[in-house]
């Protein structure tokens, strides 16, 4: 019955141990109405994992209504590299901005 | 004073002093980040509920103690907790065991108290329902994780089980406090939750693909005062700064 006194747990470092949880991205939903946003990533061992993880790192303050997460594999991102070719031809073309036009009060968040 | 019903309060209310003592400790020594920061928040959860319950007591009780002095000041003795929840973080399988095995009672319990006449104790309740519900979703899954896990995990995990197996049946044990406060209505009869209790935590374990122990041996004492070794051990790294430098404030 009587095991270690106050012996701090240790992190299990073997197969399946959290060295091998995967990367996951969080996003989360400050209030309705408003899309979701990237808050940061986490490791999880699976889905559910990573909601509660979420949960606890990036709402404990009180921030979000909706948590999504999606493991950081699945998303394919642009390369660096390539950044001149699809962003710089954007720069000199303001026209493209619908910025000459009046938005009404009404419409928000655009 | 209503003796009885400050001895009630601290009843309820240190076991969720000394098991937030417990994780508190675990600060900065979870298994992973991310588990860490979980076991810290279940840790202020259950503070935020001691504050409630020990500024009540206060009230009660009338001579002078702040919550503070309630929480920080009473010899080993005067702690009313239950003995489940001062045992040790042996690893991590006991601590989520621990915690697993406290928060299906806890919730059954605040479910009742919820329906308490005393109208303190019954708000306290409400509020602490939904982060407790939350402590159960948290332990049970890591009960299921590691239980049906790797070979480690669920010989683990079945040790920690069958070593805190023996602290169970305390929960539902009355005092003679308990007794008087159920007859004036205040008080929830723990007995009545034992059948719901021990369905709840059995449903759990067989998902988890643990056996469910069968010793009919049970301790019991922490109700009354007697606690096992590990619980001065406790005391003394819970209350090292107020006894060395008495009134200090931060």
């Amino acid at each position: 019955m009587s095991k270690d006194n106050n012996q701090t747990p240790l992190p299990s470092e073997g197969a399946g141990g959290r060295k091998n949880w995967p990367l996951w991205e969080v996003f989360v939903r400050s209030k309705n109405g408003l899309e979701h946003r990237h808050f940061g990533s986490l490791h999880a061992a699976d889905a559910e994992m990573a909601l509660e993880n979420a949960r606890d790192v990036y709402t404990r303050r009180n921030e979000g209504v909706s948590i999504w997460v999606v493991e950081s594999k699945n998303i394919t991102a642009s390369n660096p590299e390539h950044n001149g070719e699809l962003f710089e031809p954007a720069q000199d073309k303001v026209y493209r901005h619908p910025t000459f036009y009046d938005l009404p009060d009404e419409v928000k968040h655009m | 004073m209503n003796f009885n019903l400050y001895k009630y309060i601290l009843g309820i209310s240190d076991n969720s002093l000394i098991l937030g003592q417990r994780m508190g400790a675990l600060t900065g020594h979870g298994p992973s980040l991310e588990t860490d920061i979980a076991c810290t928040n279940i840790s202020l959860d259950l503070f935020g509920q001691v504050r409630s319950y020990y500024q009540y007591a206060a009230k009660i009780a009338d001579d002078g103690r702040t919550e503070d002095d309630i929480a920080m000041l009473r010899k080993e003795r005067e702690y009313l907790n239950v003995l489940l929840v001062e045992q040790p973080d042996t690893d991590f399988a006991f601590t989520m065991a621990r915690q697993f095995l406290f928060d299906v009672y806890h919730l059954l319990f605040l479910t009742e108290l919820q329906k308490n006449k005393d109208l303190t104790l019954s708000a306290i309740a409400t509020k602490s329902m939904k982060e407790v519900s939350y402590h159960q979703r948290f332990s049970s899954d890591w009960i299921k994780r590691l239980g049906d896990g790797t070979e480690e995990s669920h010989l683990k995990m079945q040790d920690a089980i069958d070593t805190l197996w023996t602290y169970t049946d305390e929960l539902f044990h009355q005092t003679e406090a308990d007794k008087i406060m159920v007859s004036e209505g205040i008080g929830v009869d723990v007995t009545k939750l034992k059948d719901n209790y021990y369905q709840k935590v059995n449903n759990v374990l067989e998902e988890a693909t643990l056996k469910i122990p069968e010793s009919k041996y049970f301790q019991k004492g922490g109700k009354e005062g007697i606690h096992t070794e590990h619980m001065g051990y406790l005391l003394s790294d819970l209350q090292y700064m107020q006894r060395t430098y008495p009134n200090m404030e931060w």
